[in-house]
């Protein structure tokens, strides 16, 4: 059964490995992926541990359902203390490592302590061993994989890699599968680097069982079909997550010049159609109909004839918008060369962002840059930095360090023109005229994310009554919700209804793309309850899984204001209250976020949550969810 | 009137789905590598092929079968392997020029595609049409489409590029 699989306790330190069962009540409990992660993570890292050191815990998790027939269901969870933030450190990723992992016989892994030396891990049915990577160091993440399988003359071996920027400790590294799959944010990659540990590589031919496999074979159908025929999907299954950019542009919602604008003029180069003319065709994850991963051959300068894959929306604001860019070769040469290094592309773009702001300001200067030209629109510096903070060369190994390292390094005001919360910086998307998508970034548990509780669908101008169907589901809210994605009132709600969704199918292990994320009739609480008892057989209603998922964010909380989190870090960079928009439609331009109004937003939140004013939650809460005895060191 | 699957490697993301359907529906289990089907990649160079048995008309595995365990079946046009003669030889699995005949360790025996008996999964759950099962009366015209669709493109070239020089 699929619930058979273990969990694996890997001492680098000491070079040793045990194994154990996971306990039934534990997988009702927090179910897997995430939410297991986070058990494991509050349990297994000692408070205030330094998140580059041995005391930090790697920590890799498959979703509940991975590898049965749920619909794309392919994530892999990893987590530990963010060497960017110091606070939750987490991150997934699709590919297809997860079910391989679950084919070799482990759910869970938790890594510690330090390898005196480069080290992978390989997994392979039911058995773990410490191997040497002298010979993967320095490669990047996909040459590392094609290494492992030489080594091991197994072309069907997957693994989750890190590349140079993970061995050279950049703070915003990322864990990285296949071409381009990345658990991208919170820097898990410098957590392995710092632990020698440049690989996890799994190849496993252990039946997953299926509790009721013709069912499940014809609600996995069912469920394709609800998932494809939503127009958003079909539009993925073309542009991938690059379609966002052709309306959020087109509205005004994208910071520009790091955050001088709103929208950039003149960027038919970076629209997706004209990057769809490169594209070769798209590639899916495991068991994923959306395919929604880009196929591309770069043509022209020094990466010629290179293949990838991508790029996501994100990279469109890291190399284009954001650093004053229109040009797709620098969006597709950018968005290979993050992947190669095994660095966010979101945090690196933000972070060359920000320096050309510095550099236009004066705050840099070409001394500062060795040379480097920071102007904005300057592609061929752009790229340049990228290479210099992988390699943490010249003004990249400040850069390298994230905003508040660096800032604390360059000094004067530059930390003003920081676009960050708690350390993280925000996607290339600019919440000024969105209270609710504000919230949300100021509240997110791994800083400014849009990936933790983005109520996207607030755009949509959806009639109050599709709202209160989503949103009043499945957990009753009478309270108020409107249309208008101007309005500050009813956001606290959905916000917090996000939080659930998206931490279920964390758990589970599903993508966020077949959920109520981008399109309002994808599957729901009450399709993942079936899937898990056709899958599984666990019997888990929707109001249980919901359960799960605020166990999971509640956790996050805890440890967040475990390593010394408060109330003033759910906050916005100052240019949120205080410069409005200048661009867009009219229903953007001119808007900024009032300072009062989120002020009640954020205390609607933390009393929906039944947190206290200063954000903790309050005793009853954890009660209610069972989690007053944490850590409770059952795993 | 039989059918026959059809792939179009062009067409294929690489999900594996295939491969999870197979597994479940022959070996009630999820296990890609149980599959009938297998989609081999190149995943760093980007190349994906579908290998599925092709259910050859002068068929390999059946020439090569020393026990003739091997047959047609006359409603789906399927090879079909009957167990109860096959003496695990896997001869045939050498036989296929495709790689196509599988082996499935647990039962240590030989595999390969049945049609699912005239409901192939792999096609019922392919979105994206890079398998699909279709009557071979129309296999001609669906290639005769493709290539057309493609020479096509070459004249509306060739034909712009002439009024553009004048």
């Amino acid at each position: 059964m699929a619930l058979k699989r273990k969990i694996a306790y890997i001492d680098l330190t000491n070079r040793t490995v045990k194994t154990a069962s996971i306990p039934i009540e534990l997988r009702k409990k927090f179910l897997g992926g995430r939410g297991l992660d986070m058990y494991l993570l509050y349990n297994h890292m000692e408070p205030g541990a330094d998140a580059l050191g041995p005391g930090n815990v790697a920590l890799v998790s498959a979703g509940l359902l991975v590898g049965t027939l749920a619909s794309a269901s392919a994530r892999i969870h990893l987590a530990g203390k963010s060497p960017l933030t110091g606070f939750i450190g987490s991150a997934n990723c699709g590919g297809f490592f997860a079910p391989e992992m679950r084919l070799a016989g482990f759910d869970h892994l938790v890594i510690k302590g330090k390898a005196d030396k480069p080290v992978y891990l390989w997994i392979h049915n039911g058995d773990i061993e410490i191997r040497d990577a002298g010979h993967l160091w320095g490669h990047n993440a996909q040459d590392s994989q094609t290494l492992i399988r030489e080594e091991l003359g197994d072309d069907d071996i997957q693994s989750l890699t890190i590349g140079v920027a993970g061995e050279n400790l950049v703070r915003f590294s990322c864990v990285m599968t296949s071409m381009k799959n990345a658990a991208g944010r919170t820097g898990i990659g410098a957590i392995w680097g710092s632990k020698n540990l440049k690989a996890v590589a799994a190849r496993g031919t252990m039946d997953i069982g299926i509790a009721h496999p013709e069912e499940a074979l014809d609600y996995n159908k069912e469920i394709i079909t609800q998932v494809t025929s939503a127009k958003v999907s079909k539009t993925m299954q073309k542009l991938g997550t690059m379609f966002i950019w052709g309306t959020t542009n087109t509205t005004g919602l994208v910071r520009v010049r790091n955050f001088q604008s709103n929208q950039i003029p003149h960027a038919d180069d970076i629209e997706p159609e004209s990057i769809e003319e490169e594209m070769i065709g798209t590639a899916g994850c495991f068991g994923c109909q959306v395919h929604c991963r880009g196929r591309y051959f770069i043509k022209g300068g020094p990466y010629s004839g290179t293949y990838a894959e991508g790029p996501e929306y994100t990279s469109l604001g890291a190399f284009g918008a954001e650093v004053g860019c229109t040009s797709k070769q620098t969006v597709l040469v950018g968005n290979h060369l993050v992947n190669s290094y095994g660095m966010d592309t979101l945090e690196t773009g933000s972070m060359i962002a920000w320096a050309m702001e510095l550099f236009e300001k004066g705050i840099l200067t070409e001394k500062d840059t060795n040379g480097l030209d920071l102007s904005f629109g300057n592609n061929d510096a752009v790229i340049e930095a990228v290479n210099q903070i992988a390699h943490r060369e010249g003004i990249g190994d400040i850069l390298a360090e994230g905003p508040l390292r660096a800032a604390e390094k360059i000094g004067q005001n530059s930390i003003q023109y920081l676009i960050h919360v708690k350390g993280m910086s925000n996607l290339h998307s600019d919440e000024r005229p969105t209270p609710a998508l504000s919230l949300n970034i100021a509240t997110a548990s791994r800083g400014a994310d849009h990936l933790r509780s983005r109520p996207a669908i607030d755009l949509y101008h959806l009639p109050e009554k599709v709202l209160r169907k989503i949103f009043g589901n499945p957990v009753p809210y009478d309270g108020p919700l409107t249309s208008d994605f101007r309005d500050y009132e009813g956001k606290p709600w959905e916000v917090i209804w996000q939080e659930m969704c998206y931490g279920a199918v964390d758990c589970l292990g599903i993508c966020k793309y077949h959920t109520v994320f981008l399109g309002p009739n994808m599957p729901n609480f009450d399709e993942w309850s079936k899937l898990i008892y056709l899958n599984t057989g666990l019997e888990l209603s929707p109001k249980d899984i919901w359960d799960s998922a605020e166990r999971c964010y509640t956790l996050e909380k805890l440890f967040n204001l475990r390593e010394g989190q408060t109330r003033d870090m759910d906050w916005l960079p100052d240019r949120y209250f205080d410069e409005p928009t200048d661009k867009g439609l009219p229903v953007v331009r001119g808007r900024s976020i009032d300072r009062e109004k989120f002020t009640k937003m954020i205390d609607e939140y933390y009393k929906l949550h039944e947190w206290d004013k200063k954000g903790i939650p309050k005793k009853a809460k954890l009660e209610s969810l069972g989690l007053n005895n944490e850590p409770s060191h059952q795993l | 009137m039989s059918k026959i699957l059809v792939i179009d490697h062009e067409k294929c993301t690489g999900c594996r789905l295939c491969e999870l359907v197979c597994s479940v529906k022959h070996e009630r289990v999820s296990n890609p590598y149980r599959a009938r089907i297998k989609i081999v990649k190149w995943e760093m160079a980007g190349k994906i092929i579908p290998v599925v048995c092709q259910q050859c008309e002068d068929a390999p595995c059946m020439g090569v079968c020393p026990v003739n365990a091997l047959s047609r079946n006359a409603e789906t046009g399927a090879v079909e392997i009957d167990y109860d003669v096959c003496i695990g030889c896997r001869m045939c699995m050498n036989a296929c020029p495709f790689g196509a005949m599988g082996y499935d360790w647990v039962n240590s025996h030989v595999i390969k595609c049945d049609l699912c008996g005239g409901d192939p999964q792999c096609a019922r759950f392919c979105e994206t049409g890079a398998i699909q099962y279709v009557e071979k009366a129309t296999l001609g015209a669906l290639k005769q489409r493709k290539g057309a669709a493609a020479l096509a493109e070459v004249m509306t070239k060739v034909s712009t590029a002439y009024s553009e020089a004048g």
